[in-house]
C-alpha cells in the first residue's frame, strides 16, 4: 500500500528536521519551509519517513494512505441518514 | 445594463438605481417558489442544468448540493457567501443590494434541497447597502424563513471570504482558513454538514428552481451553459456590472464598457487569482470557465479590468502583490515570506531600484509559493504575476536594465 | 532485601535521575531555539532529548520502588503518590512527589501527542520548567547526600546548566517566525488597493 506524505502548512514552524531526515523528498525552501516531493513514498525510504514524522516537534507531518485506497465517502443507511 | 432583453436574468427587472426590490414586486415578477416537497427534489434539476460556482472555482453546484445532502440528518448549515473581498468585484454587491429576495429563494431552496435547518447569510461588513438591503428583505419573508435565518457581517479581508474562512469564522470568530482533515460538506459550521455557496451561484440556483434546467441551458454559446455577472472596471468610461451569456468575446465586454479603440492595451481577467492578457490577444477569446484552449483567460469571479496605455505594467503589478501579500492570513510561511519577497522585489522594480537578479528571483520565488499554503491565496498570486510577467516582458525588463519606464518616459522614481 | 543496598539504590537512582532531567531540560531548550552544529544536525537534539527523558523515567521508577520498599523508610505507596502524605520530611518528600506528578503528565501527554492534539500537549509541557525545581528542592531538602561536597557541587552544576538553558530560551525570543508581523508591516499603508471600487 502504497503512502504519501502530507504537510499541515499552518502547523509548520520551519523547523527543518524531516528534511534532514528525508532528504531524497525534502528539501528546504529560501525560507526554512519543506518543500516535499508529490506522489507516493517508495518502499526503501518508509521507515525514513515515519521517522521523519515522529521527529516533528509540531506535528505537521502525517503519513496518509494514498487516495485511491482511501475509504469513499459513508451512504446513508435505511435507518437514518448519516452518522452526525 | 446595456445587455439584451432576453439574457438578462439576474438583473432583469427595475434598474439597479432604483434600490433593493422588495418581495412584491419579486413575486410579481417570478411568481413563488415551488412548494417545499419539489424543493428536496431540486438536486438532480441542477446537475442537469450545469450550473457553475460563482465564487471563483467554478465547481458544479449541483455535485455541491449531493455533497452535503448524503451527510445531512437535517442539520445542515447554508452559508450564503457575499464576503467579496476581492477588490474589482462589485458584482455580489450589486446583487445583494438590487435584488436580495433573488439570493435569499436560492438560500431557502439550497436549505431544502441538502437538508439544512440554518441560513446564514455572510455579507462583507463593508458592504452596507447590501446587509441593509438583505435585512430588510429577511424582514418580509414568512416566519419560519426568518426563524432560522440569520445575517452575519465578515470582516474586511481578501481570505475571509474563503470557505474554510468563512466556516472558521462562524464557530470560532476567527476568519483564517483552515487546514483540517474534513472539509465544510463533511463538517463546518457546528460540525455539521455546511454548504458554502456565492450568492450570485445561488441566486441563479433559485430561478433554476423555478424555470427549470432547459430555460438555464437555453442561454450559453459555448460549452458552459447560462449567464454570469461581470464587473467591469479600470480605464473605461462605463464601468459597473454587467451580465453576459458565457461565451461573449472580451471584444463585446469591451465595447459594452464603452472602450473604442486605443482606449485600453491589457485586461486583467477574473480577480486578483487570475490574469493579465493583452487586449490584442483576447479580444476574440470567449469568458468562458471550461474554455481549455493554451491561451485560455479563465473567468474567475468575473473581474474584467482594463489597463489603458498610461498604466505603467509594472507599478500595477506591484501594487497588487503588495496588496495580495499585505492580505495573507500569515498562517503559513511560505505564502507570507514568499508574497513578501515578491511585494519588495516588484516595488524596487517599479520605483528603478531594482537589485541585479530581482527580476530572476521573482520568478524563481512565484514558483515555490504556488501550492504550498494552507489556501489558494499564494496561488492565485502567484499566477497572476505569472501573466503579469508575460504580458509586461517588455516594461518589467525595461525597469529592471535601466530604470526607465516606457509609459511615463522618463526615468522611474 | 538488604536495606543498606536499597538505600543505595535510592540515592544512587535520586541522583541520576536529577542529572538525566537536568539535561533533558537543556536538550528541550536546545531544540525549541533550533540550534545546530556541522556535525549535529537538529533532529538529532530532539531525538536525544526524547530518548534521555525516557531513560530518566527509568531511574525515577528505580528510585521511588526501592524508596517506597525499603522497610527502614517507612514509607507506604500513599506518600509517593499523594504529596506531602510521609511521615519522614513530609513537605521535601511532597515536593518530590509533585515534580514526578507533573512529569508523568508530561510524559504521558507526550507520548500520545496525536491524539491530545498540539494545545494541550504545548500546555502541559510547560509544567516541567515547574517539575525540575521542585525535583532538585526535593532532593535538597530530604536528599541523605544534600550536604556532602561532592553533593553539592552536582546540585550547583545542574542549576548552572538550566539557569544558562533558560536564559538562552528568554533571549532567543520567539524562535519560530512572526508571521503576522511580517504581514503586518506590509500591510502599513499598502491594504487599500487602488483600482478597488466604491
Amino acid at each position: 500500500m502504497a503512502d504519501v506524505l502530507r504537510l499541515d502548512p499552518i502547523r509548520c514552524d520551519g523547523y527543518g528536521m524531516c528534511a534532514e531526515l528525508l532528504p531524497e523528498l525534502i528539501t528546504l525552501d529560501d525560507w526554512g519551509y519543506p518543500v516535499i516531493a508529490p506522489g507516493p513514498i517508495p518502499d526503501r525510504l518508509l521507515d525514513h519517513a515515519r521517522r521523519a514524522v515522529d521527529v516533528c516537534p509540531v506535528l505537521a507531518l502525517r503519513l496518509q494512505a494514498a487516495p485511491a485506497a482511501r475509504r469513499p465517502a459513508p451512504v446513508p443507511t435505511a435507518a437514518g441518514a448519516g452518522g452526525r | 445594463m446595456t445587455a439584451p432583453a432576453a439574457l438578462t436574468r439576474l438583473l432583469a427587472g427595475p434598474p439597479s438605481q432604483g434600490g433593493a426590490e422588495h418581495l412584491d414586486a419579486h413575486r410579481a415578477r417570478l411568481g413563488k417558489l415551488p412548494p417545499v416537497r419539489d424543493r428536496r427534489e431540486i438536486v438532480p434539476v441542477l446537475e442537469a442544468s450545469g450550473l457553475l460556482g460563482r465564487g471563483g472555482a467554478a465547481f458544479p453546484v449541483g455535485r455541491k448540493w449531493r455533497a452535503v445532502a448524503e451527510r445531512s440528518a437535517g442539520d445542515a448549515v447554508v452559508v450564503v457567501n457575499g464576503a467579496e473581498g476581492e477588490p474589482r468585484s462589485a458584482k455580489d454587491r450589486v446583487l445583494m443590494s438590487c435584488r436580495p429576495h433573488l439570493v435569499l429563494d436560492g438560500a431557502i431552496v439550497a436549505a431544502d434541497a441538502v437538508g439544512a435547518n440554518e441560513i446564514v447569510l455572510y455579507v462583507g461588513s463593508e458592504h452596507r447597502d447590501a446587509h441593509r438591503a438583505l435585512g430588510r428583505a429577511l424582514a418580509e419573508r414568512e416566519p419560519d424563513v426568518r426563524a432560522r435565518t440569520r445575517i452575519v457581517a465578515a470582516p474586511v479581508g481578501y481570505v475571509a471570504g474563503e470557505a474554510t474562512a468563512a466556516v472558521h469564522f462562524l464557530n470560532t470568530g476567527d476568519a483564517r482558513p483552515t487546514f483540517l482533515e474534513q472539509r465544510p460538506h463533511e463538517a463546518g459550521v457546528g460540525d455539521r454538514p455546511t454548504l458554502v455557496q456565492n450568492v450570485e451561484s445561488l441566486a441563479y440556483a433559485g430561478l433554476i428552481a423555478r424555470h427549470g434546467d432547459a430555460w438555464y441551458r437555453s442561454a450559453g454559446r459555448g460549452q458552459t451553459r447560462g449567464t454570469a455577472l461581470v464587473t467591469v472596471s479600470g480605464a473605461v468610461p462605463q464601468p459597473g456590472v454587467h451580465e453576459i451569456e458565457f461565451g461573449t468575446t472580451l471584444g463585446e465586454v469591451a465595447t459594452l464598457a464603452g472602450i473604442t479603440g486605443r482606449d485600453a492595451s491589457a485586461v486583467l481577467v477574473g480577480g486578483y487569482f487570475g490574469g493579465w492578457a493583452t487586449l490584442e490577444e483576447v479580444l476574440e477569446r470567449p469568458l468562458d470557465p471550461a474554455d481549455r484552449a493554451p491561451d485560455r483567460i479563465g473567468f474567475g469571479c468575473g473581474v474584467v479590468s482594463f489597463a489603458g496605455p498610461e498604466t505603467c505594467g509594472v507599478r500595477a503589478t506591484a501594487e497588487i502583490m503588495t496588496f495580495m501579500a499585505g492580505q495573507s492570513a500569515a498562517q503559513c510561511g511560505p505564502c507570507v515570506f514568499g508574497l513578501a519577497a515578491i511585494a519588495d522585489a516588484t516595488r524596487r522594480l517599479a520605483v528603478g531600484a531594482a537589485a541585479a537578479d530581482d527580476l530572476r528571483r521573482i520568478d524563481r520565488w512565484a514558483g515555490q509559493v504556488a501550492g504550498r499554503g494552507a489556501c489558494h491565496h499564494p496561488d492565485g498570486a502567484a499566477g497572476l504575476l505569472h501573466s503579469a510577467l508575460r504580458v509586461f516582458a517588455d516594461e518589467f525588463a525595461r525597469h529592471q536594465a535601466r530604470g526607465w519606464c516606457s509609459v511615463a518616459r522618463a526615468a522611474v522614481a | 532485601m538488604n536495606t543498606q543496598i536499597l538505600w543505595f539504590a535510592t540515592r544512587g537512582a535520586g541522583i541520576v535521575s536529577l542529572l538525566l532531567f537536568t539535561a533533558v531540560v537543556v536538550l528541550g531548550v536546545m531544540t525549541s531555539v533550533r540550534w545546530q552544529a556541522r556535525q549535529w544536525p537538529r533532529f538529532l537534539t530532539a531525538e536525544v532529548h526524547r530518548s534521555i527523558a525516557l531513560l530518566s523515567v527509568v531511574f525515577l521508577a528505580l528510585h521511588i520502588v526501592t524508596a517506597v520498599v525499603d522497610p527502614y523508610a517507612s514509607l507506604g505507596w500513599i506518600s509517593a503518590i499523594v504529596p506531602f502524605a510521609s511521615s519522614y520530611r513530609p513537605f521535601w518528600l511532597g515536593l518530590g512527589v509533585v515534580s514526578v506528578d507533573l512529569l508523568v503528565a508530561v510524559i504521558v501527554t507526550s507520548l500520545l501527542r496525536a491524539r491530545v492534539g498540539r494545545r494541550v500537549w504545548r500546555a502541559v509541557h510547560w509544567a516541567a520548567y515547574a517539575s525540575w525545581p521542585l525535583a532538585l528542592a526535593h532532593g535538597i531538602g530530604a536528599g541523605s547526600d544534600a550536604s556532602a561536597a561532592w553533593m553539592i557541587g552536582i546540585d550547583a552544576a545542574c542549576i548552572f546548566a538550566v539557569v544558562t538553558a533558560v536564559t538562552w530560551r528568554l533571549l532567543a525570543g520567539r524562535p519560530s517566525a512572526d508571521l503576522p508581523a511580517v504581514v503586518a508591516a506590509i500591510g502599513r499603508g499598502s491594504s487599500r488597493e487602488p483600482g478597488a471600487l466604491r
